[in-house]
């Protein structure tokens, strides 16, 4: 384990998610022909939310949004420390599962559609997530993220099918249209802004703080699948965030209904038999 | 500037406009004015608004709304009455059920008048409500607490 790089993640993430989600925006608004907000705009927003007046509709709404954080920033850590991807796994989903609660903690019916929608995304975008970890285990043989990252082939050759899943979950998890149901980033409202709805000031401030470091680890994650060759790693990430502009900026929001059968879909056929052929080959030829 | 003038969200409710001022307000939006430019963001949720733009006159069915709309906004927060009849009641002012003014419910900050409201002035209209904004948050430092720290306001009851 590699706690300094644990360390890195926790100083360095809101820098780049920041920055990443102020770069978003103004390709985002140049796409629609503005001119868009300064490259900082991120984190005059965040610094904003931090000076306004807490107002708290139960207490308890308190300490399920620092769980939130807190367990968003575990599971970061964790997997830059080199740690079980399991594990990470779990921490990243038990801190949405505390997001989710933290939603129906207050009696608003636009907090309880959010909160719902948010769990429907969990339950779409969870069998691809632990399929990754899967498809990178038949590869590398090992569950550790320090062992994934030192091997010496690119994974993207093994598991081309479990990426493109991975990238289909990735629109759900970085929020963006067609996938954003829960909460949206644009001035058009998901339903007045669903799973946030009853967040204010600071608090507010605290999930987009996660949702930083959100981004981070999911870039992170990307980056294994070119961990052999760093700076065609670094590329692939820029194509794949790219990528994600376009889709959300083309792209009109769909149901919750073919949100959960297009990505289980996605997981079932490029996932499983991505899962299967590997199976099959490495019963033939032996990694 | 502090944070708070750099990123502005608002918030857009037609209280008994004809629309007009509505469709201006829009604009600004456009490609064309583009105010996010300024880090304007259109929310849809007073929790997360500090800038409460209201377009047309008070009447008796809104009253309470526009009321709540304002209460449930963390300060520091400012309103802009966008258009002739926000400010005044306009051409509506004699109706039986037209209060007036929004400024007859809450504390209005900045008046924006025009029939409709033309977009350069209502953009304007909302970067003077900026500065005050700057002063209402200095004001608040000063008294050195984030005002109704705790309470529950509106939502949950």
């Amino acid at each position: 384990m590699h706690m300094g790089n644990a360390l890195l993640f926790i100083l360095l993430a809101p820098i780049v998610g920041g920055l990443v989600a102020g770069i978003d925006r103004k390709i985002t608004a140049r796409m629609q022909g503005r001119v868009g907000p300064p490259l900082l705009q991120p984190f005059y927003d965040v610094g904003k939310l931090f000076q306004k007046e807490q107002i708290l509709v139960t207490p308890s709404q308190n300490f399920y949004i620092t769980s939130y954080l807190v367990f968003i920033v575990v599971s970061g850590g964790l997997f830059f420390a080199g740690g079980d991807l399991l594990l990470v796994i779990f921490a990243f989903t038990l801190a949405h599962i505390f997001l989710v609660l933290g939603a129906y903690s207050s009696y608003s019916p636009y907090s309880f559609i959010g909160a719902e929608r948010e769990l429907i995304q969990i339950i779409a975008y969870e069998p691809m997530i632990i399929l990754s970890a899967v498809g990178m285990y038949m590869v590398t043989r090992s569950f550790y993220v320090a062992d994934i990252m030192a091997a010496e082939f690119p994974l993207i050759y093994y598991l081309p099918g479990i990426f493109i899943g991975f990238l289909m979950v990735l629109t759900i998890k970085l929020r963006k249209s067609p996938f954003d149901l829960s909460t949206s980033h644009h001035a058009h409202q998901e339903i007045v802004k669903g799973v946030t709805t009853e967040f204010s000031g600071p608090m507010f401030g605290l999930v987009e703080l996660a949702h930083w470091y959100e981004n981070v680890f999911l870039l992170g994650f990307i980056y294994l699948f070119f961990a052999w060759n760093p700076l065609i790693a670094i590329g692939a990430l820029a194509i794949v965030y790219f990528a994600e502009i376009v889709i959300d900026n083309t792209f009109s929001r769909v149901t919750w209904q073919l949100t959960l059968k297009s990505s289980w879909i996605i997981a079932g056929f490029m996932g499983l038999a991505n899962l299967g052929i590997l199976y099959y080959l490495s019963a033939v030829v032996p990694l | 500037m502090s944070y708070i003038s750099r990123s502005p969200w608002l918030i857009h409710y037609d209280a008994s406009s004809c629309n007009g001022c509505d469709i201006e307000v829009l604009a600004c939006l456009s490609p064309l004015y583009d105010v996010e430019r300024f880090g304007i963001i259109n929310t849809g949720n007073p929790k997360h608004a500090d800038v409460l733009v209201i377009t047309g006159g008070i009447n008796e069915q809104n009253r309470e709304v526009v009321r709540n709309i304002y209460d449930q906004m963390p300060s520091p927060k400012v309103v802009v009455a966008v258009g002739i009849c926000a400010c005044t009641g306009g051409v509506f002012r004699e109706c039986y059920n037209v209060v007036g003014g929004i400024d007859r419910v809450i504390p209005v900050d900045v008046y924006v008048p025009g029939c409709a409201a033309r977009p350069e002035s209502i953009i304007d209209g909302i970067v003077r409500a900026l500065s005050i904004l700057e002063e209402k948050k200095a004001e608040m430092e000063k008294q050195g607490g984030k005002g109704r720290a705790g309470s529950p306001v509106g939502g949950g009851q």
